[in-house]
C-alpha cells in the first residue's frame, strides 16, 4: 500500500517536471485552430464585465459592427475580434497586454478604454509595437511617454479644458466659477485644464470621492461661494447626484459638465435638476455624425449608440481598412495607422505625431439639457 | 417524509463524507510522514521543479492555462499574482492563523510596500531618489513593519472585535491617503518602477535583455516563489521557536497566557510587525511586477479577500492558506466565461465550505483538533439542554 | 506660518457654512444610526459582527424602489404626487424595505449563521461566512439590476421648513435652513430607537432577547427558546435596516448594488462609537459619525471625510475602547 503510493507521488512528480521541462514551447500555442480560420485579428480591450462594464459596453459593441461590416464586405481579408476584459483595472491590464501581444496575429488595439490600464500597459503595447488607439481614454500625459504605438481616436481633455473654459468665460460670462473634480485621472486633468483656462474666475475647487452619494457638505460650500458657474470634471454615476444636491441645497450657478456625464445616467440621477445643465464634449452629435452608423448600430443592437460608440467605430475602421489594403505586420500597421487621414463617423481623422488626433481637427461640442433629453447646441468656437 | 427532513438528511451525509475525507487527508498526512526521508526529498523536489517551470508547461487535454481561453490573461501574470497574493497569505497567517489576531486592513501594509517602491524608486515620485530595486525592498519591508508597530501600539490592546474594525479602519485611512495625497499621485499612480537586476542567461531566447520587466512577468513569479520557500522557512522557524509557542498561548487562551507568564502585548506586536513586513515585501513585488501603482490597485474589498482565502484555505496551516489563495484567485481567472457571475460563486462556496468545513479545506492539525473540541462541546450542551 | 494660516482658513472655511454641515450631518447620522441598530442588537445577542447586515439594508432599498416602479413611481422628474398618496406610497415602501430587510435577514441567520452556531464555531468564521452572504447577496442585486444605477423617485417634495440666519445675532456663518424630510429622517431614527427600547425593556420577547444576551445557557434552563430569540433579534434588525432604506431612497437619488459596504461599514462604525450591543450607543454613535464626518469634510476639504471617520473611530477606540456610552445590551441597559 505504502510501497505503491510512494511510486504513484514520485511518478506524477517525475513525469509533470519532464513535462515541464520538455513542454517549454510557447511558440506552438499561437496556431491556433477555430476562430474562423481568419488569418489576423483585432482587439478591444475595456472593461466588459464589472462595475464599468457600462462604459465598455458601448465601445465593445460599435467595434464588433465595424468588424462584422467589414467581415461581410471584405471575406477575404477577414478578421477575428479578441474581447479582452480588463474590468478597467489597472492591475489586470498587464497580463491582457502581455497576452495580446505575444499573439503575433493581433494587428491592432482598440483601447484600453480607460486611462488608468492604458497608464499601465502602454509600455508593454509598445516593447511589442503593438499599434493601439483608444476610443475614450482622455488623459493628456498618455501622449507623453514617448510611446510609438500609442494613438487615440477622440482629443484629450486638454483639447477640452481649455475651450471649456473659454466657453464658460466668453459665451456664459461666468465671473465666478466652482471647480469640482472626482479625483479620478480624467477629472483631475480636465479640471486642472480648465482651472489654467479660466484663471482668476475660479473661486474655489474641492473633490468628490468616487462611488460617493452624499453631496450635501459639498453643496453647502458651493453655495456659500455664490459661483456663476459649477463646472465639475467627472462621470454621470456622480455627476447626476451631485446636480440634485446642489440644486436642492438651493444652488442656482449654471452646472457644466463634460463628456463623461453625457449619459442618461446623469439625467435619471440629476432628475429635475438636470434641466438647465450644459456639457461639453469633445465627440459630433450623433445626427451630425456622417454615414449609416447610428442606423447600423441600432439595427444590431437595438439601442443608441453610447458615449465613445463613434470613436470606437472609427478606431476599428482605421485598423481594417489597413487589414483590407493588405497590411500583414505590426510595423506595416503602424505605418497605416500614422499615415491615416480620412473622414470617420465621429471626426475627420488623422492623427499627429504623438498619436493624438490632429489639433485642426477637434471639435468641441456643446449640448444642452432640455426636458430631461441632451440636445446639441453648438460647436465651440 | 417533510422536506426539512429530507435536507436534514442530505446535510447529515454530506457532513459524514466530510468528515470521512478530513480523516483520508489526516491519513495521507501520516503516511507522507512515513515515508522514507530520501523518498520525502525527491517528492518534495520534483514539486519545486514542478511549480518553477508552471509557467511554460502545457498539457495536452487539460486547458489549465488562463491564456487557453479565449480573452483569457497571460499564464505567467497570472501566477505571478497568485504567487505574490500567496505571499500576502503566509503573512497574514501569521497575524489571523498564528497569532488569531483578526486583521480586515492587512492591504494597508500592502499598499505601504507598493508606494515605498514607487516613491524611492520610481523617477515620477516626488522623492525621486531612484534608488535601485535591491534598496527600494527593505526600504519597503521596514516601513511596512514600521507602520505595523504605529498601528499594533494603541491597538492591540484591544478585543477581537474591535481589533478586526480598527484595521478595517486603518485598510481604509490608508487607501483614502493614497487617493487624495499628492505624493502618492491619487488614482494616476506612479510609473516607472525599479526592477530586480539580471538578464536573460546564455541559451534563452531573449538572451541578454533585461530579465525583469512589465513585458514578462514570469521571471517575476519564479523570484516571488523562491521569496515564498525563504519566508515559509523563516515562518517555519519562528512557529517552533518560543515566539511560536506564546502565539498558540495567546491565540489559545490569552489570560491564561497571560498569567503564565507570557508577554502577550510584546508578542502580538511582534505577530503584527512580522506579518506587516511579508505584506510590505509583497507589495513590493506587485508594484514592481506591474510597472505601476495607483490607488485604484488598492481596494477593501481585496483585504477582506485576503482574510477569506486565509480562512477558506485553513488559517494556520501554511499549506492550507496557499491553497485557499490559489483557489481565490485562480479559479476566477481561469473561468472568466463566467466572469460575471464569479463573485455570486465566490460568496456562495464561502459559505458553504465555512458551514461544511469551518476548519477551512486544509487546517492545521492543532486547529482542526481545536474546532473538534468545541464542536463536541456543542454536542454536548444540547444534550444536557 | 503658512499651515496655521492654512488651518485658521480652513477653520473659517468650516465655521461660515457650519450651520449646513450640522444639519446634514445629522440627518445621515440618523440613517447610520438606523443601520447601525441591526450590528447593535446582533452583536448584544450574539456578540457576532453580522458583516451581512449592509446587504440586509441594500436588499430594503432596492425592494422598496422595485415596488414603487411596479406603481408607477419610477424614478425621474415625475411630478411630486397629492399629499395621501405620498403617505401612502411611504408607509407602502416602509412595509415592503421591512418585509425585504427582515427576510434577507432571516435567511441570513438561518443559512450562513445557524448551522455554525450548532457547532460551536470561533466567531472568526462566522464573519468569514458573512462577508460570503455579504458578497453573494450583493451580487444577486447587482446581477438583477444589470449592474446599473437605479434611480429613486422623487415622493417627497423637498422644502425648507425653518431657516436661521446666525448673522442676526451676529455670528459670521452662513444662513441656512432645515426641510421637511431632514426633520422626518431625524425623527424615524429616534421614533424607532424608542420603539425598539420599549420593546426590548416592556414585553416578553423583549426580555427573552435580553435574558440570552446576559446569559444564553441560563436562559435556556429558563425555558427561553434560544433559536427563536435570535431570529427574533435578526428580525428586529432588518426591520430598522427597512426603514434606514426607505429614508436612504427619500434622500438620494441614486442606489447601487455595490453601495452596501462603505454604508454599512460606516454604520458598524457608528455602532462601535457608540458602544456596540447598546441601542443607546447605536444612536448617539450614528449621529456623533454624521456629525463629525461632515464637520471634517468642511474643515479639510470633502475628498477628506471618510478619512475623519476612520480616524475619530480609531481615537475614540484607543481611549475608550468601549465606546462613547459603554457596551453590552444585556448588563449595562437591563
Amino acid at each position: 500500500m505504502r510501497r505503491t503510493l510512494v511510486r504513484t507521488l514520485t511518478g506524477v512528480a517525475v513525469a509533470a517536471a519532464l513535462i515541464g521541462t520538455a513542454a517549454c514551447a510557447p511558440a506552438d500555442k499561437s496556431d491556433d485552430t477555430g476562430s474562423g480560420g481568419c488569418t489576423y485579428k483585432i482587439a478591444m480591450m475595456g472593461p466588459i464585465t464589472g462595475p464599468n462594464a457600462g462604459l465598455g459596453k458601448p465601445i465593445l459593441e460599435s467595434v464588433k459592427l465595424a468588424v462584422d461590416q467589414h467581415n461581410k464586405k471584405d471575406a477575404a481579408h477577414c478578421v477575428t475580434l479578441v474581447e479582452s476584459d480588463d474590468k478597467g483595472d489597472e492591475a489586470v491590464a498587464p497580463g491582457l497586454a502581455q497576452q495580446l501581444v505575444q499573439d503575433q496575429k493581433v494587428l491592432g488595439v482598440v483601447g484600453p478604454a480607460f486611462s488608468g490600464p492604458t497608464k499601465a500597459s502602454g509600455q508593454i503595447f509598445e516593447d511589442g509595437a503593438l499599434p493601439i488607439i483608444s476610443a475614450s481614454a482622455t488623459r493628456p500625459d498618455l501622449a507623453d511617454n514617448g510611446w510609438k504605438t500609442f494613438h487615440r481616436s477622440l482629443g484629450n481633455d486638454a483639447s477640452q479644458g481649455p475651450a471649456v473654459g473659454k466657453f464658460i468665460k466668453d459665451t456664459l460670462k461666468a465671473a465666478k466659477v466652482f471647480l469640482i473634480d472626482d479625483k479620478s485621472e480624467y477629472g483631475t486633468g480636465l479640471a486642472d485644464q480648465a482651472a489654467t483656462a479660466l484663471g482668476s474666475a475660479v473661486v474655489d475647487r474641492q473633490s468628490i470621492q468616487p462611488k460617493q452619494t452624499d453631496f450635501s457638505a459639498i453643496a453647502s460650500a458651493v453655495n456659500a461661494a455664490k459661483p456663476d458657474v459649477v463646472f465639475f470634471a467627472g462621470y454621470y454615476a456622480e455627476g447626476g447626484p451631485l446636480a440634485k444636491a446642489l440644486k436642492t441645497a438651493g444652488v442656482t450657478a449654471t452646472f457644466v459638465g463634460p463628456d463623461g456625464i453625457k449619459d442618461q445616467g446623469f439625467i435619471d440621477g440629476a432628475a429635475d435638476a438636470a434641466d438647465g445643465s450644459i456639457i461639453t464634449c469633445p465627440c459630433v452629435p450623433a445626427e451630425k455624425a456622417t454615414g449609416t452608423f447610428a442606423a447600423d448600430y441600432k439595427a444590431m443592437f437595438g439601442a443608441d449608440a453610447g458615449t465613445y460608440g463613434a470613436e470606437a467605430y472609427d478606431a476599428a475602421t482605421v485598423f481594417l481598412t489597413g487589414i483590407s489594403a493588405g497590411v500583414d505586420s505590426r510595423a506595416k500597421m503602424l505605418e497605416h495607422v500614422n499615415a491615416y487621414d480620412a473622414p470617420g463617423v465621429s471626426k475627420h481623422i488623422k492623427f499627429d505625431d504623438k498619436g493624438e488626433i490632429d489639433k485642426s481637427v477637434i471639435v468641441i461640442w456643446t449640448y444642452d439639457v432640455v426636458d430631461g433629453k441632451i440636445v446639441a447646441r453648438e460647436p465651440i468656437q | 417524509m417533510t422536506l426539512t427532513d429530507k435536507l436534514r438528511t442530505a446535510g447529515q451525509k454530506i457532513r459524514t463524507a466530510d468528515e470521512k475525507r478530513a480523516s483520508f487527508i489526516q491519513g495521507a498526512r501520516g503516511r507522507w510522514h512515513d515515508l522514507p526521508k530520501a523518498w520525502r526529498i525527491a517528492a518534495a523536489l520534483a514539486g519545486v521543479v514542478v511549480l518553477f517551470a508552471l509557467p511554460n508547461l502545457y498539457i495536452p487535454g487539460i486547458p489549465f492555462r488562463t491564456d487557453e481561453v479565449d480573452g483569457g490573461n497571460s499564464f505567467g501574470f497570472v501566477l505571478s499574482t497568485i504567487a505574490i497574493y500567496v505571499l500576502v497569505a503566509i503573512g497574514l497567517n501569521v497575524v489571523i492563523g498564528m497569532a488569531g489576531l483578526l486583521d480586515l486592513g492587512y492591504i494597508g501594509f500592502y499598499a505601504v510596500g507598493a508606494y515605498s517602491v514607487a516613491l524611492f524608486g520610481s523617477p515620477q515620485s516626488i522623492v525621486a531618489t531612484k534608488f535601485p530595486w535591491l534598496i527600494c525592498v527593505p526600504i519597503a519591508i521596514a516601513l511596512a513593519m514600521v507602520s505595523g508597530v504605529i498601528l499594533g501600539t494603541p491597538t492591540l490592546r484591544l478585543r477581537g472585535d474591535y481589533l478586526a474594525i480598527v484595521t478595517l479602519g486603518f485598510g481604509e485611512i490608508v487607501r483614502l491617503i493614497a487617493v487624495n495625497a499628492e505624493f502618492t499621485n491619487g488614482t494616476s499612480g506612479l510609473g516607472g518602477m525599479p526592477t530586480p537586476p539580471g538578464t536573460w542567461p546564455a541559451g534563452t531566447e531573449l538572451e541578454g535583455t533585461k530579465l525583469f520587466s512589465v513585458n514578462d512577468s514570469r521571471p517575476f513569479y519564479w523570484l516571488t516563489l523562491v521569496l515564498i520557500f525563504a519566508v515559509i522557512f523563516g515562518v517555519k522557524q519562528l512557529e517552533r521557536s518560543r515566539v511560536g509557542r506564546s502565539w498558540l498561548a495567546l491565540r489559545e487562551d490569552e489570560d491564561a497566557a497571560s498569567l503564565m507568564g507570557v508577554a502577550t502585548f510584546q508578542f502580538k506586536l511582534w505577530a503584527f510587525a512580522i506579518g506587516a513586513g511579508i505584506g510590505g515585501l509583497s507589495g513590493a513585488m506587485f508594484a514592481s511586477r506591474n510597472g505601476h501603482f495607483g490607488s485604484n490597485s488598492i481596494t477593501l474589498l481585496l483585504s477582506i479577500m485576503f482574510v477569506a482565502a486565509v480562512v477558506l484555505g485553513g488559517q494556520g496551516n501554511i499549506l492550507g492558506v496557499t491553497v485557499g489563495t490559489v483557489l481565490a484567485f485562480y479559479l476566477p481567472e481561469r473561468f472568466r466565461s463566467f466572469a460575471d457571475k464569479r463573485d455570486l460563486i465566490f460568496g456562495l462556496a464561502l459559505i458553504l465550505i465555512m458551514v461544511l468545513r469551518p476548519q477551512g479545506l486544509l487546517p492545521s492539525r492543532r486547529r482542526a483538533r481545536e474546532l473538534a473540541d468545541r464542536r463536541q462541546e456543542a454536542k454536548e450542551a444540547t444534550i444536557v439542554g | 506660518m503658512d499651515f496655521f494660516q492654512g488651518m485658521a482658513d480652513n477653520f473659517s472655511n468650516l465655521w461660515t457654512i457650519i450651520g449646513d454641515l450640522t444639519v446634514t450631518g445629522l440627518t445621515q447620522g440618523a440613517i447610520y444610526a438606523l443601520i447601525a441598530l441591526g450590528y447593535t442588537l446582533v452583536y448584544g445577542v450574539l456578540q457576532l459582527i453580522n458583516f451581512a447586515h449592509s446587504e440586509v439594508f441594500l436588499v430594503g432599498a432596492f425592494g422598496s424602489v422595485m415596488v414603487w416602479g411596479w406603481l408607477g413611481y419610477s424614478s425621474g422628474a415625475a411630478a411630486v404626487p397629492p399629499l395621501l398618496v405620498v403617505i401612502g406610497m411611504l408607509l407602502l415602501g416602509a412595509v415592503t424595505a421591512s418585509i425585504f430587510s427582515g427576510g434577507t435577514a432571516l435567511i441570513i441567520e438561518r443559512v450562513a449563521y445557524r448551522p455554525l452556531r450548532r457547532k460551536n464555531a470561533p466567531r472568526l468564521i462566522f464573519l468569514i461566512t458573512a462577508i460570503g452572504a455579504s458578497v453573494a447577496i450583493s451580487e444577486i442585486v447587482g446581477l438583477l439590476v444589470d449592474r446599473k444605477v437605479v434611480s429613486t423617485p422623487a415622493l417627497v417634495h423637498q422644502k425648507f421648513q425653518v431657516w436661521f440666519d446666525p448673522s442676526d445675532i451676529g455670528l459670521n456663518i452662513n444662513s441656512f435652513g432645515i426641510t421637511n424630510l431632514q426633520i422626518g429622517i431625524v425623527l424615524c431614527a429616534i421614533g424607532m430607537w424608542l420603539a425598539l427600547d420599549l420593546f426590548l425593556n416592556r414585553t416578553k420577547f423583549g426580555l427573552g432577547i435580553r435574558s440570552v444576551a446576559q446569559d444564553e445557557d441560563t436562559a435556556a434552563l429558563m425555558g427561553v427558546n434560544k433559536d427563536r430569540v435570535i431570529m427574533l433579534t435578526f428580525l428586529l434588525g432588518g426591520l430598522a435596516a427597512g426603514v434606514a432604506a426607505v429614508l436612504y431612497n427619500l434622500k438620494f437619488p441614486q442606489i447601487t448594488f455595490d453601495m452596501g459596504f462603505l454604508l454599512g461599514i460606516k454604520a458598524f462604525t457608528a455602532a462601535v462609537l457608540g458602544g456596540i450591543g447598546n441601542l443607546r450607543g447605536a444612536l448617539v454613535g450614528g449621529l456623533v459619525l454624521g456629525l463629525v464626518e461632515n464637520w471634517g469634510a468642511g474643515f479639510f476639504g470633502n475628498d477628506w471625510m471618510n478619512v475623519t471617520a476612520f480616524v475619530v473611530l480609531v481615537v475614540v477606540l484607543m481611549f475608550r475602547p468601549t465606546g462613547i456610552l459603554g457596551d453590552s445590551l444585556g448588563k449595562a441597559r437591563a
